[in-house]
């Protein structure tokens, strides 16, 4: 594998093919759970080590499994991991785990992870797979991050509130307060408010591309001229 | 015979890749559960010392409790805990964890304290799925409301004070949202009741630990 190649597997996972944008896939765990930053962040981190998991497991294995038994298997194998991380957040990160609790075994339906196991860790080498997993997770996240802050900071006029569940006393004094005497609107923060959220951030993501793709035509059609 | 042959081997990896997960799923839990127990029980007693103070009380609240069912006034038919204070030996408050079953949307969850003679030590709201923004504020982390309940007892108000304002009691509701905080008056005006009624048999029944779900 080249560095171009591995440039291009991040570019699809930021935003190219990005996860929640373009795939539009795991809309379950993304709309739920989005509501405040700090949820966001907690789902987005335990998506990407699934991600990652999942897709290391599967690479290293994909010459043993036959063609027929390899759907049931990598399901097998995401739940493993799945049960694994809820485990492991339930004793170590107790507080968020009451919080995302409810949603971690959603991880397990969210199908962003079964694709990349079949359509990419299942025909690719162990670090490729790892990077695409990483970087499919982290677009996912940037996401989830982004429309949890934007209902976060609509519906209740905070951001970062409760980030003490994460990163313990430190956290208290992170809340961000823009606004005094903001009493919320409600909307934002209901399921309603999940489904605007996204459709305005993937209008902006397409105003952006077809913004850069103009320019590229520009590009083409002015060299001539120079020549 | 070649299908057969090719049969088997799948039917033998997918069952080898069974026995993996699974041996690893069981090693992770043996693994964290003793970790995970103890913070269950960390985060349970948190929440029962914000109502009883540890200065309070010597007794270990997590194992000196009892479970009783009475459909009226705890609000479930199924059993509810309740887990005792004492002080050298002599009962101090009981913490019910009632049921409000008529929330805005579906049961709302109450650890309602009662000091020995009669009087609220404080109720807080331990799950809800009230709409957030609205109903929410019953939470104690979101307004003040629920502290309301403090030292209130069952003659202070009388019973027809027990009721939110708009009822013509003396507890507030929240703009937009009266169903809530009603399902909680009632249900802590109910506890009241059960306490008074039910308060030597509280206390007297021998502990029986409740065995931690294995989750």
């Amino acid at each position: 594998m080249t560095d171009q190649s591995y440039r291009y597997i991040i570019n699809q996972g930021l935003w190219n093919n990005n996860a929640a944008l373009v795939q539009i896939l795991g809309l379950c765990p993304l709309l739920a759970v989005s509501n405040t930053v700090i949820n966001s962040l907690g789902l987005g981190l335990a998506t990407t080590l699934t991600l990652v998991a999942s897709n290391a497991t599967v690479s290293i294995i994909r010459r043993w499994v036959r063609p027929e038994i390899r759907i049931p298997v990598f399901v097998l194998i995401i739940a493993s991991v799945v049960t694994v991380i809820e485990l492991a957040m339930n004793a170590w990160f107790h507080e968020l785990y009451l919080i995302l609790g409810i949603f971690i075994p959603l991880i397990v339906t969210n199908c962003t992870i079964i694709a990349r196991a079949e359509s990419f860790a299942s025909k690719n080498a162990f670090i490729p797979s790892v990077i695409d997993g990483l970087f499919m997770g982290i677009g996912f996240m940037a996401v989830l991050v982004v429309l949890g802050g934007m209902r976060e900071l609509v519906g209740f006029g905070t951001l970062l509130s409760h980030a003490d569940l994460m990163f313990g006393e430190i956290g208290k004094s992170m809340t961000i307060q823009p606004w005094e005497q903001y009493t919320g609107y409600l909307l934002a923060i209901l399921p309603p408010g999940a489904f605007l959220g996204l459709g305005f951030i993937i209008a902006i993501k397409n105003i952006i591309d077809k913004r850069r793709s103009r320019k590229v035509q520009q590009v083409a059609v002015s060299e001539p001229e120079m020549a | 015979m070649l299908l057969v042959r090719q049969m088997t081997i799948s039917a033998v990896l997918l069952g080898l890749f069974a026995i993996v997960g699974t041996a690893m799923v069981a090693s992770i839990h043996d693994a964290t559960a003793e970790r995970i127990a103890a913070n269950h029980r960390a985060f349970l007693l948190k929440s029962l010392h914000i109502l009883v103070p540890p200065d309070q009380h010597d007794n270990d609240l997590f194992t000196d409790v009892i479970t009783v069912s009475h459909k009226e006034l705890l609000g479930t038919d199924k059993p509810v805990r309740v887990y005792r204070a004492r002080r050298n030996e002599t009962p101090v408050a009981a913490i019910i964890n009632a049921v409000a079953p008529d929330g805005y949307s579906g049961s709302i969850e109450l650890l309602v304290a009662i000091r020995f003679d009669g009087t609220l030590a404080g109720v807080r709201v331990v799950k809800h799925k009230e709409t957030p923004g609205l109903g929410d504020g019953i939470e104690a982390s979101r307004s003040d409301w629920i502290l309301g309940f403090d030292n209130r007892s069952l003659t202070d108000p009388e019973k027809r004070g027990w009721a939110v304002k708009r009822d013509g009691g003396i507890f507030d509701q929240f703009t937009g949202a009266t169903i809530s905080p009603r399902a909680i008056v009632n249900a802590v005006y109910r506890s009241l009741q059960y306490f008074d009624t039910h308060k030597d048999e509280l206390f007297d029944k021998p502990s029986m630990p409740v065995k931690e779900k294995k989750s």
